[in-house]
């Protein structure tokens, strides 16, 4: 595997194998010097052209821990907004010999259209509404230190799926582990075509959040974005969290060993109530600690560490 | 010594008039059948096929405003390379072909570079604004005789103005070209067949629909207004159905079909290839399937490339943000050759009236679309129609590589094209004045 661009990209194997190392990583990153020799002389560019603190802070962070060089590029300010193009940006930034790219970008597919011009390892960071394999990563990597393996567990994903770059990758994830996946969501926010989405065959999805709620060992909620709420597809929050919320009394229907994970960052009231992000059982911090942990097994494993 | 404007062609298959030799002398077509007058130029055209000279009612050439993508030269070599001999320029220019006076430049550009005539299409709203009406009167009473007017790049989507369009261009016998696609429907930037691709790879969804409502409501407006409407590039079975069923009610509805629809599916854009990038989207097999159908049914009238060339870099973006449009002028016979006649779904009198007779009388154009007997004009194309090529973008005479058959295997090469009895391509070269 020289990029990791989907969820797509990861065999059983290699995804549990990058979840392994995370566990390690995660070690190391509770020590009080959080310093790994692995990637030592290697530079990594953090390729930014949407704003993103949280995955941009998570990646650097992995990078410098690994003794990486790691050197943020955001796009806003930069060439690109003069009008340069994908292709040259990507070649500028490649042609300074950089050995991995982590690419953020606010249209689907930009990163994998950056591995025909260039020759560096990339990573998607998250591409428009496509995917987000590092978030499905840690999420799955945070379900599993609380539920163990996660072959044959219920995993609900409720919410934006539309729109939402991470439900496409921990769809195809989590049915790769081998959990059982439904999704939720109203008719007008669930993707076209869903019914015969061939990257993650074996899933079920409809739209009833009651229904499948009693069941589950981990519900995953995702953020409902302030301009879909004026664009038609559902008629007033209100409506919206009764159907499809986290309320204090679907929290009581979910089974207590459930967990509730959400990628951040939260409308609370709206997609899940102050309760059940609160929680004892909810992963929400437990996943942002995991992205380091998680990100490093990545940059780890894709810049040759293994070997190293 | 040879004449260069008199050639005889040795043994073409003319569709409909078996083979023949074709003497071409002052511009027109002097004998069909055997002759061979001293100092002719003698064109061995054993085992090609003669048709009328193509007439594209929908090209972009780019000039005035992005002559580093197209120019009206380029544009014209690469449309006589393709076997073209009129070709209708959209309006969608910078500044946009509004007016008298722009629609007299463009004509007067494609006059001068002499390798096809260059047929300007009037705006039907002012700058494509979609607000109110370009001087649509004074286009056709200008030089260049406007008859054809399309916001083409987008949809006339108010109705009232619409209606008002199809009405006024009835007193010079005008057509509205529309470009259907209800905006609302296809908002989103990406452009993609709405369906498991879209939603699978994260691109805003494009359904067919969107082109569907404006077909049927554009055909009620043409009844209601007696009017003739045109539908730019369908792509949709849904507007195939609308299309037939109108026709079969006796409504003055032409349609036309691009090449890249006829072959190409959604499916190209599995990799985020901007190249496959479209207005409207490449769409699902089965719509393909229904295009040729009615391509070959005659429920649609005609092949139109939209040729849509462009720069290198204004294509090199993120998928959403890539410029819509791909090539279409020097493959179009090929691919219609590839995928209707080499199956047996058209014949090359099918393709004859598709690519020339049907066009010319839809756009006008008096001189083209004609027969091939003795005294028309001697506007034709040869084309060898059994040999395999391999499409190199980079033999394009375009000034943009922007081509989705790059690769491709196709079928039938264009050998010659003679406008008015000059050669504009001849052996595969395009031919200066």
């Amino acid at each position: 595997m020289k990029h990791l661009l989907s969820a797509a990209n990861l065999s059983r194997d290699d995804a549990l194998q990058i979840l392994d190392t995370a566990a390690q990583m995660h070690d190391v990153q509770r020590r009080e010097v959080k310093k790994l020799p692995v990637l030592r002389g290697r530079t990594i560019v953090n390729l930014f052209f949407e704003d993103s603190t949280r995955t941009r802070s998570s990646f650097e962070i992995a990078g410098k821990w690994l003794s990486a060089d790691v050197i943020n590029v955001s796009a806003k300010g930069s060439s690109v907004s003069k009008g340069e193009s994908l292709r040259d940006t990507a070649m500028t930034v490649a042609a300074m010999g950089v050995d991995g790219l982590v690419i953020r970008h606010h249209a689907s597919g930009a990163p994998l259209q950056v591995t025909q011009w260039v020759d560096a390892m990339v990573v998607n960071a998250g591409d428009g509404t496509h995917e987000h394999p590092t978030q499905a990563l840690l999420d799955a990597y945070t379900m599993q230190q609380r539920l163990g393996d996660l072959a044959g567990k219920r995993v609900a994903i409720v919410g934006d799926l539309t729109h939402s770059r991470v439900v496409r990758s921990n769809l195809i994830l989590l049915r790769t582990l081998g959990a059982d996946v439904t999704l939720v969501a109203p008719p007008t926010l669930m993707p076209s075509g869903i019914a015969n989405w061939s990257a993650a065959e074996g899933f079920s999805y409809g739209y009833d959040f009651d229904e499948v709620l009693p069941d589950l060992d981990a519900v995953m909620m995702l953020r409902v974005q302030k301009e879909r709420m004026s664009g038609g597809y559902f008629p007033t929050p209100r409506e919206y969290t009764v159907g499809y919320g986290l309320t204090r009394d679907r929290l009581r229907a979910l089974p207590d060993h459930a967990v509730i994970c959400h990628p951040g960052p939260m409308n609370r009231g709206l997609e899940i109530t102050a309760d059940a992000a609160d929680e004892a059982r909810s992963l929400i911090l437990d996943q942002v600690s995991a992205g380091v942990a998680v990100r490093m097994s990545v940059l780890y494993h894709l810049l040759g560490g293994a070997e190293a | 010594m040879s004449n260069h404007n008199t050639f005889l062609i040795k043994g073409a298959d003319l569709v409909g008039g078996g083979r023949q030799d074709l003497l071409i002398k002052d511009g027109v077509l002097a004998a069909v059948g055997k002759a061979a007058p001293k100092g002719a130029t003698v064109v061995d055209a054993d085992g090609l096929v003669a048709l009328p000279g193509l007439v594209d009612l929908h090209t972009h050439l780019r000039e005035p405003g992005r002559e580093d993508a197209e120019t009206v030269s380029t544009g014209s070599a690469a449309a006589a390379a393709g076997g073209f001999t009129a070709v209708l320029a959209m309006a969608n220019t910078s500044p946009v072909t509004d007016t008298a006076e722009a629609a007299e430049r463009v004509f007067d550009l494609g006059r001068a570079c002499g390798l096809v005539d260059v047929q300007p299409v009037g705006a039907v709203s002012k700058g494509l604004a979609g607000e109110s009406l370009a001087e649509l009167g004074l286009m056709a009473r200008s030089r260049a005789g406007v008859r054809v007017f399309s916001d083409d790049g987008k949809c006339v989507h108010d109705a009232r103005l619409m209606r008002r369009a199809l009405e006024y261009v009835k007193a010079f016998g005008g057509v509205v070209s529309q470009h259907a696609q209800e905006p609302r429907l296809a908002d989103g930037a990406a452009c993609c067949h709405e369906g498991e691709l879209s939603g699978r790879l994260g691109l805003p969804g494009w359904p067919g629909v969107a082109e569907d409502v404006i077909v049927a409501r554009d055909i009620m407006l043409a009844r209601h207004t007696g009017s003739r409407v045109h539908i730019a590039h369908v792509s949709t079975a849904g507007s195939v159905e609308v299309i037939r069923w109108a026709k079969a009610q006796g409504t003055a509805v032409t349609a036309e079909v691009t090449p890249h629809h006829l072959m190409l599916s959604t499916s190209r854009l599995e990799d985020y290839d901007p190249t496959y990038k479209v207005n409207p989207p490449l769409r699902p097999d089965e719509d393909i399937e229904q295009l040729r159908t009615a391509l070959a049914d005659g429920t649609i009238d005609a092949v139109a490339t939209d040729h849509a060339p462009h720069a290198r870099h204004d294509k090199e973006h993120a998928f959403a943000e890539a410029a819509f449009g791909m090539l279409g002028l020097e493959q179009a016979l090929q691919v219609v050759n590839t995928v209707m006649v080499q199956p047996g779904l058209m014949t090359w009198q099918q393709v004859a009236d598709a690519m020339s007779v049907r066009p010319a009388e839809i756009a006008g154009l008096a001189g083209h679309g004609r027969p091939l007997a003795v005294g028309e004009p001697a506007n034709l194309t040869l084309i060898d129609p059994s040999a395999t090529v391999e499409v190199d973008a980079a033999q394009s005479h375009s000034l943009s590589r922007n081509n989705p058959w790059h690769g491709e295997k196709l079928i039938g090469q264009v050998q010659a094209t003679f406008l008015r009895g000059r050669a504009t391509l001849l052996d595969q070269e395009v031919i200066t004045a």
